[in-house]
């Protein structure tokens, strides 16, 4: 539900839609938007109210949200079995106003009747959304958190909203939305070794961005999409918002990786085996150029972790090139497992030990300092590379400060030069099948 | 809006370039702090004086993807406890978009305003019509209208307005 009904007009044009007759094929988001609207067909710019699926809250809103509810006198919840509740991003808390806020949505909850609660510890809430099965495919999530659209990655359409917005769809179940429009990306091929899911996701912020995505779903499809994995697609589904994107839906396991018939207001193709590793630079998502243009820029802090990278996967990939070497003088790294579950299996795999011993701070699992929040933050002048997604101004600590994005390949490699480096050309043979793909 | 019902806006405009985030309008390092330090903050990075000068009826106009980042509401929340009646943008990020209408902020998208308007310069917005008049009025130009559910939600002061007469038994 986009605030302007005719900014897309002229894409809207470009996808020729006008007359489109009774049942015609639909893209993945309008197919889910007619499913919970009870619709049979829903159209690009038409508004319908939804009945919503899933509705995620964290630490940061859960109470305010809650509390809306119970000050303005409503006494139940349309339906508790909904609504899950992760505390991840102030844990554990660094403050007492923070302990104060959490004890506050403890409370709440319980008021509320909200069973499915996730503690400090249990993780970044999308990674524990999916870990826990509060998600499936065809879904209509809502979370207040942008990076709600990972959930796309089962196929499930799901977006941020705000507070507000949340207490209203707990209170009656239901939220309008306005269908967007659909950019189709059309993946060919597969990723060499030490490119990833990131660096594809970097390169569609250069090629789509938020002027193509904004306020639209952007839908991945072709032979492409089947040889990523879940965590790739996470990944990619991740920084669907950064696009401006409201959905960024994958096909569902087993699914079509097509739609034929369906019509999209703009069409991409991207060969993944043409890909090279990316790096966005301050202090805007959309400022990617590849890793070779920004070798050998001195990086203070480098930090892999993050809702869109703190996956096992990711740990693996950067052990694979950390382990039996040690980080450059000069440079930090902090790593944050996404979950408790990444964190137990990290340590089994022996993952944690071989970033430690590099010279790695490990830290629990939750968002870490991806929000700029605590355990990490920078000091002007400070440079970061870290795996998440977000480099605005201001987003880790000092305004002062500037914040490099990369794969967790790409981090590994910096920190163990201690400057932006290409990990191609750092990394040993790549000797694990493990490694991330 | 001071008068939830409201649908005309006039105020002194403070301009702002492309991409101003969430992380701007709300810095996630004061998340915990009062009300009164997280205002001080308010789009620091972009124009330090913002905070301490804005006046209770201005009206931020901005560049393309206003508002692109976290869906923290917090965001139009504040702009609106500063004083601000209304934002215009030529293009606004979605979360924020629906977020500045769910805490009563008229927030509409009107390509080329940032352009048109200079800084402290007097503009007009008739949310309804969808209508931006700029200076002494010889320049009108077209914003997208916001869509009637929407104006709803405006024209209760928001949705935490909405709720309280749902929870009443007044809709
Ligand atoms: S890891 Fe970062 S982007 Fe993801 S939910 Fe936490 S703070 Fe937000």
């Amino acid at each position: 539900m986009a605030v302007t009904n005719d900014s897309v007009g002229s894409a809207a044009a470009a996808g020729g839609r006008a007359g489109a007759g009774a049942a015609s094929p639909m893209t993945a988001a309008e197919a889910v938007l007619a499913r919970a609207s009870g619709a049979a067909q829903v159209e690009p710019g038409q508004y319908v109210v939804a009945e919503i699926d899933a509705m995620m809250m964290h630490d940061i809103f859960a109470a305010d949200v809650l509390g809306m509810l119970e000050r303005v006198g409503i006494a139940a919840l349309h339906d508790p079995g909904r609504a899950t509740v992760v505390f991840d991003h102030m844990v554990p808390a660094p403050s007492v106003a923070a302990a104060e806020h959490q004890a506050e949505a403890r409370r709440l909850l319980r008021h509320y009747g909200i069973g499915a609660f996730y503690e400090i510890g249990r993780g970044i809430c999308h990674q524990v959304m999916v870990e826990e099965g509060r998600v499936a495919p065809g879904d209509l999530v809502v979370g207040t958190d942008s990076h709600s659209t990972t959930y796309g990655a089962l196929g499930a359409a799901g977006c941020g909203i705000g507070s507000s917005e949340m207490a209203y769809a707990l209170a009656t179940g239901q939220l309008w939305f306005k269908v967007p429009e659909t950019v189709l990306v059309v993946l060919d091929g597969r990723l060499h070794p030490r490119v990833s899911a990131k660096d594809l996701v970097l390169y569609l912020m250069r090629e789509v961005g938020s002027a193509e995505a904004q306020y639209r779903s952007v839908e991945h499809a072709g032979a492409g999409t089947a040889s990523l994995s879940l965590a790739e697609r996470m990944t990619i589904a991740n920084m669907g918002v950064e696009m401006g994107a409201k959905f960024s839906l994958f096909p569902a396991e087993g699914a079509p990786t097509m739609r034929p018939g369906a019509r999209y207001a703009a069409t991409h193709t991207v060969d993944l085996g043409a890909l090279a590793p990316q790096v966005a630079l301050p202090h805007h998502v959309e400022n990617v150029v590849d890793v070779q243009d920004v070798a050998g820029l001195r990086i203070d802090q480098v930090f892999l972790g993050s809702c869109t990278n703190g996956r096992l996967e990711d740990l693996r990939e950067a052990a694979s090139i950390l382990r039996g070497r040690t980080i450059a003088a000069g440079v930090r790294m902090i790593v944050t497992p996404a979950s408790s579950l990444v964190y137990r299996e990290a340590a089994r795999e022996g993952l944690l030990a071989d970033l430690a011993e590099a010279g790695a701070i490990v830290e629990g699992p939750g968002c870490g300092p991806c929000f700029g929040g605590h355990l990490g933050l920078l000091a002007p002048g400070e440079r970061c590379l870290g795996t998440h997604n977000r480099n605005f101004k201001g987003r880790m600590g000092s305004p002062g400060a500037e914040i490099y994005l990369g794969s967790p390949s790409t981090a590994a490699a910096t920190a163990l030069v201690g400057a932006i480096a290409d990990p191609r050309t750092v990394a040993e043979p790549v000797s694990t099948q493990e490694v991330a793909s | 809006m001071t008068n939830p019902g409201t649908t005309r806006f006039g105020g002194r405009a403070w301009l702002f370039g492309a991409d101003i985030s969430t992380d701007m309008l709300s810095p996630g390092q004061y998340v915990h702090d009062p009300l009164e330090v997280r205002l001080r903050h308010v789009l620091e990075p972009a124009r330090p004086e913002f905070a301490a000068e804005v006046r209770p009826g201005d009206i931020v106009v901005a560049g393309p993807n206003f508002g692109c980042g976290s869906s923290r509401e917090s965001a139009p929340q504040h702009l609106k406890d500063l004083g601000v009646v209304a934002v215009l943008a030529d293009s606004l990020a979605r979360i924020f978009a629906r977020n500045a209408i769910a805490v009563g902020l008229p927030a509409l998208s009107c390509p080329g305003v940032s352009a048109a308007v200079e800084d402290h310069q007097h503009v007009e917005v008739d949310i309804v019509a969808g209508e931006v008049t700029v200076g002494d009025g010889r320049l009108v130009l077209r914003a997208d209208r916001i869509p009637p559910p929407m104006l709803d939600v405006l024209r209760h002061g928001g949705i935490e307005a909405l709720l309280a007469s749902l929870a009443a038994g007044g809709r």
